[in-house]
């Protein structure tokens, strides 16, 4: 049992770790791309997917995320920061989904002002998470995405 | 005996960094991460942080010599730096900076350098609390970073 800090938490948390059969298992086949330019984050993020046995690739920018998915690879879930050099996160979600990406892209930024969070949203995004990133925030995450098969 | 001792020390040193107010519950995000296969995760995290943190407020206090000032970059500066420091949970350099944006927003000069000064204060005494505690977390030995108590 995963020691949390209250009821709701250790409902969630272990749902994922050791509940339901299928919830477990689909977050062992999941993977998953981290797209951030801080080296503290990227650190983080993959080590908090890691801790769910989610097998994960991490890059810099958003050009970095596109030119990944053009060499053939594909990912259930991108984790996508906002501001990034060469390629920030909206127009990285932009340039996906117009390439047909259909991953569950959410979000991952500190800005907290309403209309860039719009603005991000509206770029193609189907969740967004204000940082920093915790399992909690990462396991509503994963509850949103499918599987084929 | 003595190494039990030295556990409560490292327990007591931890604690009071909570209780102190210079980490909040992000740090045990990071301390949840932690485990036989990752036992230096937090200590790792940590001086990813002092990296970015050195880098950024050189950034800064260079901007800031600069007339005008340009209050979008040091804005830009000081988000990447609270950023870092909000994963980290340090708690006070995080409500220093949020400070410092303020005065970036409203165009205070004067504002920004006294508010830096105090980002630089509490980043120091911060850096300094954490190097005193991962060094004691060391001696002890790795299960006791790993197999933290609650806060």
């Amino acid at each position: 049992m995963l020691e949390s800090k209250n009821g709701m938490k250790d409902g969630l948390l272990n749902s994922i770790k050791a509940g339901p059969p299928a919830l477990l298992e689909l977050s062992s086949k999941i993977t998953a791309l981290v797209v951030d330019d801080n080296t503290l984050n990227q650190t983080i993020h993959h080590r908090l997917l890691d801790n769910l046995g989610i097998q994960n690739q991490v890059v810099g920018n958003g050009k970095e995320a596109v030119d990944v998915h053009c060499s053939g690879k594909n990912f259930d879930l991108i984790l996508m920061d906002m501001d990034m050099p060469v390629m920030n996160g909206i127009e990285a979600t932009r340039k996906l989904r117009s390439m047909g990406i259909r991953s569950l892209i959410a979000g991952v930024s500190a800005r907290s002002a309403e209309k860039e969070k719009q603005e991000f949203i509206e770029a193609g995004l189907d969740d967004y998470q204000e940082k920093p990133l915790t399992t909690i925030k990462l396991a509503s995450i994963l509850h949103k995405v499918k599987k084929d098969g | 005996m003595e190494r039990n001792q030295m556990h409560r020390q490292v327990s007591v040193m931890r604690q009071s960094l909570f209780d102190q107010g210079y980490l909040d519950e992000q740090f045990i995000q990071l301390e949840e991460l932690q485990d036989d296969a990752n036992p230096n995760f937090v200590e790792e995290v940590v001086t990813l942080y002092y990296r970015d943190s050195s880098r950024l407020i050189l950034s800064i206090d260079q901007a800031l010599e600069r007339n005008p000032l340009d209050f979008n970059k040091l804005d830009t500066y000081m988000h990447q730096f609270k950023g870092s420091s909000t994963s980290i949970g340090a708690k006070k350099v995080k409500a220093e900076c949020t400070q410092f944006r303020e005065y970036c927003k409203a165009g205070n000069g004067e504002g920004c350098m006294r508010t830096f000064q105090q980002v630089k204060k509490e980043y120091t005494i911060l850096k300094r609390k954490l190097e005193a505690y991962f060094q004691q977390a060391r001696q002890v030995g790795p299960s006791e970073t790993a197999c933290r108590p609650r806060n």
